[in-house]
């Protein structure tokens, strides 16, 4: 590994190789007292170079494979991947397609056209989420991230009303179930869920990064839900590969959220044109190097009079579409010649 | 919150020193850096540059409420939880009380369909005292157009609360008096006068925002697909967060075009339709959509469609997070807007954003009474 690329300041690095350690190679044998002497440094400073450099005959018994450390084998990750459970959308179709519901460890991003359901579909897995695990929740909490203010408190009680009466007509018919869950009314439903409002992107990128902190402090939470992830991004930006780089440093830090606390990160995005094949056509919004970013992504879109979602790229599930429906439960299956559905 | 700057956040000194010496001096300039970039910039090391940015990212962060809370508070602080209502018994109950408060409402139709009347009549009814169903304060109308008429906002009001206008000879003046009517000539002057209405909203004076309309503001400068910057990108921003500051609706008109063969609505994977609707461009002319482009749509929360079908006026619910879309005929009259229908008529599919317009051929070749009627 060069010396260029070490966690050091500008200063050190300088220092390392003006006086000639070009490598780090050539400082596995130093002692700190050597090193320092040498580069005119602190002791301390010293230590803190050396950390980073290979010891031969070491062994890294902290976790992780005895050949690489922090390596894990496909057998054992196969193991952990069985027990995690998904969130339900509430929609038999579309969970279907998703192998069971969204799944914990992973970042999954929703784009669609304005109306078709993204903030809907966010909504009901922040209400889902907090079902019990055999209803197809995880009994854990959720954290809401509005960036554009879609987020409306009436629609979200009106969603965790018709969950709750789902949830009273289910154990009624199921046998095995602990006398306290049922005790969930629906507005404890809207208690947990920690409602986090962003004005700017400066606010979004704080909000990521203090993320991993109020985790810690949370550990109930089960979900992040960001609606939308593309708002703020998408004005007032003259410097494109800023851009660029600030959201691949959000989505990282992301996708570290999932996998050390072991929850879902759903994103929700916008759509644009882009000029493509000789026309303009539809694309999610963000361009062309935040698209790598998530690890799965699922597009809502309107085939006719009915609303589908399409998964387009999952490293694990089949390209396929499933249809769905808004009603004024929340996300359901789409049933076909149905009656007119009015509000109540 | 952005712009606070770095040496109130009470990092260490020396931290502190070495950001402002490289003009790092808002929290914007340091969380718009990577680490990486930072850690070159500064000059120190990794760890030193993560605890930095992660307290400056604590202070910087929203706050967090449950749903609960919000549910509560607006129950109790804001008159029917947040909700300007219309007067149009359907419509009210679709949106769940009447027009939200702290987002952005949208009107669109072509022209001459009644968006301004049903600003007009909404501004009348936001001036209001709060036992007729008002907010009982002043109102801020932009009327880029010049279409706002002060005789038809009296007319509406007495002919909509006669009570009020016959009985209390002040009420008038009181009523139209709340009306603050702004003219900007410019997307120059409009931009200005945002800055300034931002005060007032903030001093809680100013219940409702209206803008007649929106896409006139920028006809012209805006060219769908040419250029990426969209010249409203930061009214929109500006807009969405000083409604939510103050927690007051904002009403916003918008005009429609017709589609061009450039426009579309499906995506690259979706077959079948795409290529015949390509080659019939006699269909072109007959589809209209909504000005300002995809941002703005995105943008807004609700948006209500006025259109015309054969010759009867609709009012649509497109875009709701909190309706299903229902259409409600509807007439102009003498007391403004008035529903014919309150159960609304469900509608399906492509049908929610597409936007109806009969077209002036009945008028010129007609010979049926109905035109010349009054």
């Amino acid at each position: 590994m060069e010396v260029g690329r070490l966690p050091i300041s500008a200063a050190l690095k300088g220092k390392l190789v003006s006086a000639g350690y070009t490598s780090l190679s050539l400082l596995s044998s130093l002692s700190p007292s050597h090193l320092a002497r040498d580069l005119n440094i602190s002791e301390n400073e010293a230590l803190d170079i050396l950390k980073h450099a290979p010891h031969d005959g070491r062994i890294d018994t902290s976790g992780g494979h005895h050949i690489i450390s922090g390596a894990q084998t496909a057998w054992d990750m196969l193991h952990e991947e069985e027990l995690l459970t998904r969130i339900t959308t509430s929609s038999v179709d579309i969970d279907n397609i998703l192998g069971g519901g969204i799944s914990c460890r992973e970042v999954t991003e929703i784009g669609g056209v304005p109306g078709i359901g993204k903030t809907q579909l966010g909504i009901q897995l922040a209400v889902n989420v907090q079902l019990p695990v055999h209803c197809g929740g995880l009994g854990g909490k959720a954290i809401y991230i509005d960036t554009e203010g879609s987020f409306m408190v009436e629609r979200v009680l009106q969603i965790a009303e018709a969950c709750w009466d789902d949830m009273l007509a289910n154990n009624a018919i199921s046998q095995n179930v602990h006398a306290g869950q049922v005790g969930m009314q629906p507005k404890d439903f809207l208690e947990n869920i920690l409602y986090f409002r962003v004005c700017s992107y400066t606010e979004q990128i704080a909000l990521i990064n203090y993320l991993d902190k109020f985790i810690s402090e949370h550990r109930d939470v089960k979900i992040v839900v960001v609606d939308s992830i593309t708002f703020h991004f998408r004005q007032d930006f003259e410097d494109m590969a800023l851009r660029t780089r600030l959201l691949s440093g959000m989505a990282l830090k992301l996708m570290k959220l999932a996998k050390k606390f072991c929850l879902a990160v759903v994103l929700l995005n916008q759509v644009t044109t882009k000029y493509a094949e000789g026309s303009f056509q539809l694309t999610l919004a963000l361009g062309d190097s935040w698209s790598h970013a998530c690890t799965n992504r699922i597009i809502l879109y309107w085939n006719g009079n009915e609303r589908y979602a399409y998964i387009d790229k999952s490293p694990s599930l089949r390209s396929a579409s499933a249809p769905y429906a808004v009603t004024a439960r929340g996300i359901r299956n789409n049933v076909s010649n149905c009656k007119r559905i009015k509000l109540m | 919150m952005a712009s606070r700057p770095i040496s109130e956040m009470g990092l260490p000194k020396s931290i502190a020193n070495v950001f402002a010496a490289r003009s790092i001096k808002t929290a914007k300039d340091a969380l718009s850096l990577t680490e990486f970039d930072l850690m070159e910039l500064a000059d120190m090391g990794l760890a030193e540059v993560t605890s930095a940015l992660a307290h400056i990212s604590e202070r910087v962060s929203p706050p967090y409420q449950t749903a609960l809370s919000l549910l509560e508070q607006r129950i109790q602080n804001e008159q029917l939880a947040g909700h300007l209502p219309t007067g149009l018994k359907g419509l009210d109950e679709a949106l769940f009380g009447g027009i939200p408060f702290g987002v952005i409402t949208e009107l669109v139709g072509p022209a001459g369909i009644g968006k301004t009347q049903f600003c007009l009549k909404l501004s009348l009814l936001a001036s209001l005292p709060t036992r007729h169903g008002g907010l009982d304060a002043q109102v801020i109308y932009i009327d880029v157009e010049s279409k706002f008429s002060s005789k038809r906002l009296i007319e509406i009001g007495a002919q909509s609360f006669p009570e009020i206008f016959y009985t209390r000879g002040m009420a008038q003046e009181q009523m139209a008096g709340r009306i603050l009517v702004l003219r900007p000539a410019s997307l120059a002057e409009f931009t200005e006068s945002l800055q300034q209405i931002k005060l007032l909203l903030l001093e809680r004076r100013v219940k409702l925002l209206v803008i007649d309309s929106m896409a006139a503001l920028t006809s012209g400068e805006f060219e769908h697909g040419a250029s990426k910057i969209n010249p409203l990108g930061w009214h929109i921003s500006f807009l969405k967060s000083v409604g939510e500051l103050s927690r007051i609706p904002i009403v916003v008109t918008n005009q429609v075009r017709s589609q061009s063969s450039d426009d579309t609505w499906r995506y690259n994977f979706q077959v079948g339709t795409r290529h015949r609707d390509l080659e019939d461009t006699s269909k072109y002319d007959s589809q209209l959509i909504a000005a300002l482009g995809i941002h703005w749509a995105h943008a807004v929360t609700i948006r209500l469609i006025l259109e015309t079908i054969s010759g009867e006026r609709f009012i649509k619910v497109a875009k709701s997070p909190m309706s299903p879309a229902l259409a409600f005929p509807f007439s102009i009259t003498s007391s403004g807007i008035s529903l014919l229908n309150d159960d609304g008529i469900e509608v399906v599919g492509q049908e929610i954003s597409t936007i109806h317009c009969d077209g002036h051929s009945e008028i010129i070749h007609s010979d049926t009474l109905q035109f010349h009627r009054q």
